[in-house]
């Protein structure tokens, strides 16, 4: 199951697991990634709590924790090689995997048709 | 892309918005940000290849001596700006800054001998200022006119040479800092081979009705890409270029800003024309004693850009602040973030390491000498 936020993140659910990255919209608007901080594994974040950051060569910008939990993993290539992220965002240049507090609440999301339909 | 502000827009808006231009709110210009290929591509090309920029928001003004002698001009201008105009020789340019009372940098500026009058390139954020400061002071002296229906064009990098020598051979022969009438497809020009990217190169007013065709004629060599403020604010950076209203202001002197050289001999204590420019009695002295703080550049230790209003430490915890980071970002050409800032005058020592505070976190950096990259300018 897919979903996305309006802060322009996707969510891919396994059980009670999200896969977080960024948007394809979202990585074209931030252009060419340099820099990327990613949270701790175990860190345990609010909905809404900066979880990382990642910055162009003009700008940085932060990332959101998309639903409330705990970091279970980080995607160490991004870090090694942030273009990833422009290359393949909504596939390789995953963020990192987030163990929701409460699985339900990622079904108040967007799925993909209605992401689309806001970023038009 | 619609903007809500009343933005102006230059005689190369529709070009910039037709190569595909990410246009943003500039010192009340609508500018593109970037192009297509993006930030890092066109900081890249630019120092690879050539890179064509629309810089026609900045101040392009004529100094005209009433007398007709452009000595008197020269002299007048003086008046207002710490730098040797009147050694000035015809065809040639120079960097200059407007001078406050007590002791700040008003702008920054290009000034330039063209045989019968000056003409001068200001900052389009102060340009209003600058021109009402110049008509204060100098309408005794000169004719005071802003050319407000050109346009300007960088054209900056390492082909920049061949590229605009197709229109105009003659383009090869001028040096750094020189400055010539050149007709270029047609229209007569007023080329100057400097830049704002420590890259050889060209910048060309031609007036607006040209400006497109010329714009057009340059991009359609292969080997120029058009370039936006983002790769503009980056290149510049590298090259240890200061940025009007952040690397330097009306709070910063010239000795603080690592200015000196800016200012000749003639215009300094013991010279000829020494002071007799606004804040000399703070200025000069300055110069002999040194700042109490000074702009250099920082490389970061770690892979981590460090932004403009980071707050820099001398320990890693703890402690007062010592300085503060006015420019930084990525360097694309140095493949690591790199910034500049002021630090106390004892903190500013070359390798010396120092802490800036991103993120609530102190991330280790060393003063480093400016410019990042070498420069590449056609002196001789």
């Amino acid at each position: 199951m897919l979903k996305f936020t309006e802060d322009h993140e996707w969510l891919a659910m396994e059980g009670d697991v999200a896969t977080v990255g960024i948007t394809r919209h979202a990585a074209e608007q931030l252009g060419d990634l340099v820099f990327v901080e990613l949270p701790e594994v175990g860190a345990v974040l609010e909905k809404g709590g900066a979880a990382s950051t990642v910055e162009s060569v003009k700008a940085a910008s932060d990332v959101y924790c998309p639903l409330a939990g705990e970091i279970v993993a980080v995607n160490e290539e991004i870090l090694a090689d942030p273009s990833l992220i422009n290359r393949s965002p909504q596939g390789d240049g995953w963020f990192f995997k987030l163990r929701l507090a409460n699985a339900d609440d990622a079904a108040a999301l967007m799925d993909e048709a209605a992401y689309l339909a806001l970023v038009g | 892309m619609t903007l809500t502000e009343d933005l102006r827009q230059t005689p190369l808006t529709a070009f910039n918005i037709a190569h595909g231009g990410r246009m943003v709110s500039f010192a009340g210009y609508e500018m593109p940000v970037q192009f297509p290929d993006g930030v890092l591509k066109e900081h890249l090309h630019c120092r690879a290849a050539a890179g064509l920029f629309d810089v026609s928001h900045m101040g392009q003004v004529i100094l005209r001596p009433k007398a007709g002698r452009v000595e008197d001009a020269a002299l007048a201008l003086e008046r207002l700006v710490p730098v040797d105009i009147l050694g000035l020789k015809p065809g040639r340019q120079r960097y200059g800054l407007f001078t406050a009372q007590d002791g700040g940098i008003l702008d920054d500026l290009m000034i330039a001998n063209r045989g019968d009058h000056l003409f001068l390139v200001v900052n389009a954020s102060c340009k209003v200022e600058d021109i009402a400061h110049l008509r204060a002071h100098l309408s005794d002296d000169c004719e005071i006119e802003e050319l407000t229906d050109r346009a300007l064009i960088a054209l900056q990098g390492p082909d920049a040479e061949a590229v605009l020598s197709v229109l105009a051979p003659e383009v090869v022969d001028m040096r750094f800092m020189d400055v010539a009438d050149v007709t270029l497809l047609g229209v007569s020009c007023i080329v100057a081979r400097a830049g704002y990217t420590g890259e050889d190169g060209y910048e060309i007013s031609v007036d607006a009705s040209h400006a497109v065709a010329l714009a057009e004629a340059l991009l359609a060599d292969m080997r120029v890409l058009p370039v936006g403020l983002g790769a503009r604010d980056s290149l510049r950076l590298e090259s240890g270029l200061c940025l009007y209203g952040h690397d330097i202001d009306a709070a910063t002197t010239p000795a603080q800003g690592a200015l000196e050289w800016a200012i000749q001999k003639v215009r300094r204590t013991g010279g000829a024309r020494a002071g007799g420019f606004p804040g000399a009695d703070i200025i000069l002295p300055e110069l002999e004693t040194g700042a109490a703080r000074r702009r250099v550049g920082l490389r970061p230790d770690g892979r981590a850009p460090i932004r403009e209003g980071a707050v820099l430490f001398a320990d890693e915890s703890g402690g007062e602040p010592v300085g503060r980071v006015t420019s930084g970002g990525f360097g694309p050409s140095v493949n690591a973030p790199v910034a500049m800032g002021f630090v106390a005058t004892d903190h500013s020592g070359t390798d010396t390491p120092l802490f800036a505070e991103v993120r609530g976190k102190r991330l280790a950096v060393f003063v480093s000498p400016l410019p990042f990259i070498t420069q590449r300018y056609k002196r001789s």
